[in-house]
């Protein structure tokens, strides 16, 4: 194991340049820290820069204005002590699932025994055992995002970037995924940014959870969300449906502006 | 086996109406045998260009051809368009002279091929290559241009190089459109062939063709020019049946 990483994300802004059209500022001196082994949440309403401050620490964009920190070390570019998880799955939809698992692993230079072997652990970690050798258009939506769990997680790294990994799901299919992905994170216990702009979801998974307010992007407030995760009946006592209301509170109003922004 | 067979005879049953109905024109002398020979005759002169060997040593002529200028073009032009839509100078450097060479008809050029490289081989390959070369070039930029941002981005994630991610995610991304731009590179090759070597040539099947024709042995000219049908055919018809394997995992 690798273990975990903390991050710093310090006074960042990015602003997006497209070919035609007026430039974007997505985000504002945004800062937040990340800390280590934590599963953070990134909540906020569409367009207000979530996705893009992912990508940021991802190394996938160019950190303009301000600093973000893995570890200490700055972001320069992508790396696989940070995998990610995209909304679409981002699997090669030219290989199998095992060979999709492989590809990382190969990058790492391990021995062939070895990769091979955590290829089938993770592939089994996530519940696809059987479907080594089909191709992601053979498999259901819930299926291709374990199979991008799994590729993702069998190079083990230290964080692991979330971008509404589930939004593409049917709802019963995430509400089975999000149970998974805790009972992945208990055991492995890495450092988790998670984008979302689903409430429930944020406040069922996320330790903390940093609800953003509309474009450009900063943080608005910082909820603590402790509770026994353990516990099935969770998404049904008073305590989490009160922490639900109350962060819904802080997004609405932000919400309420993006919608209207992206009228004017 | 059989069971393919009998789904493909009733497929194909409309062109054996039409081998029936071109007999049955020619029979009843509706249509003249100078104009149109009767199939019978025709399939007659076929075995006899068959047995005395002249089909093949011009259709092995033809096909060498046609293979060589293909296989260049789908080499250089698949190379092309990779490196023109990986980086963004090869784009920049080469774009106005694919757009500008696109729509120009290639067999304008079949004068200026022989004025350069005469009659021979080489004339046939380089016309078949410049014009077999741009909608295989177009058809790999756009396909690998088409890659998704965020493949390349996981791949990057997973470690890998610029380079490696350009083998190993942008050119199986560019495949399908690669491929079917290929397939009509095929059937370009095709027409380029036969019109050259119908015009410029001592060998080869459209070669064939032109002599025959001029000598007035209609029987023995439709024979090769069916040949050539059929040969184009099997060509389409193998190269999807190879196309269809390679993109299995896309379903």
């Amino acid at each position: 194991m690798n273990g975990a990483a903390h991050i710093e994300i310090d006074r960042v802004s990015h602003t997006y340049r497209p070919v035609r059209g007026r430039p974007v500022l997505a985000l504002d001196g945004i800062s937040l820290s990340v800390r280590d082994r934590e599963f953070l949440a990134l909540l906020g309403p569409s367009g207000c820069g979530k996705s893009t401050l992912l990508y940021l620490v991802g190394g996938f964009l160019p950190v303009g204005e301000g600093s973000i920190l893995v570890d200490s070390q700055p972001v320069a570019g992508p790396g696989p002590d940070r995998g990610i998880v995209f909304q679409h799955f981002a699997l090669f939809p030219w290989k199998t699932v095992m060979q999709n698992v492989l590809y990382g692993l190969e990058k790492q230079g391990l021995p062939r025994e070895e990769r091979l072997r955590r290829a089938r652990e993770h592939i089994d970690l996530v519940g696809l055992s059987g479907f080594e050798d089909s191709y992601p258009s053979q498999l259901s939506g819930g299926m291709k995002q374990r199979a991008a769990i799994a590729r993702t997680l069998a190079i083990d790294p230290r964080v692991l970037l979330m971008d509404e990994p589930f939004g593409a799901l049917d709802a019963q299919t995430r509400s089975l995924m999000q149970g998974e992905l805790l009972r992945i994170w208990q055991r492995s216990r890495k450092t988790v940014i998670f984008v979302t702009h689903d409430v429930h979801e944020a406040v069922f998974l996320a330790e903390r959870i940093a609800v953003m307010s509309a474009r450009p992007g900063h943080v608005k407030e910082i909820v603590e969300a402790r509770f026994d995760r353990d516990d099935p009946e969770l998404a049904r006592t008073p305590d989490f449906l009160e922490m639900v209301d109350h962060v819904w509170n802080l997004v609405r109003a932000e919400a309420i502006q993006a919608d209207r922004s992206r009228v004017a | 086996m059989t069971e393919r067979l009998g789904a493909l005879l009733p497929r194909y049953a409309p062109l054996f109406l039409l081998a029936l109905a071109w007999e049955g024109l020619t029979l009843s002398g509706i249509v003249p045998s100078a104009a149109l020979p009767r199939l019978d005759t025709v399939a007659t002169a076929w075995f006899g260009l068959a047995e005395s060997g002249e089909l093949w040593t011009n259709a092995v002529a033809s096909i060498s051809r046609g293979a060589s200028g293909l296989g260049l073009a789908i080499a250089c032009g698949s190379l092309i368009g990779v490196l023109m839509a990986w980086y963004k100078p090869v784009r920049i450097a080469v774009n106005p002279i694919v757009q500008f060479f696109y729509p120009m008809p290639k067999s304008a050029l079949i004068p200026v091929m022989v004025l350069w490289l005469g009659f021979g081989d080489a004339s046939k390959v380089v016309l078949i290559f410049v014009g077999c070369l741009l909608p295989v070039t177009l058809s790999a930029f756009n396909g690998a241009r088409g890659t998704e941002e965020v493949l390349i981005w996981s791949a990057r994630s997973m470690g890998a190089s610029r380079a490696r991610v350009l083998w190993e995610v942008v050119v199986p991304s560019a495949l399908p459109e690669l491929l079917s731009g290929i397939r009509t590179a095929l059937a370009l090759s095709f027409v380029l062939l036969v019109s050259s070597e119908f015009i410029v040539a001592r060998q080869g099947l459209g070669y064939m063709i032109g002599w025959l024709g001029d000598g007035g042995a209609y029987d023995a000219m439709f024979a090769v020019v069916l040949t050539v049908a059929l040969l184009g055919f099997a060509a389409d018809r193998g190269y999807l049946m190879l196309a269809r394997r390679i993109l299995a995992w896309r379903e």
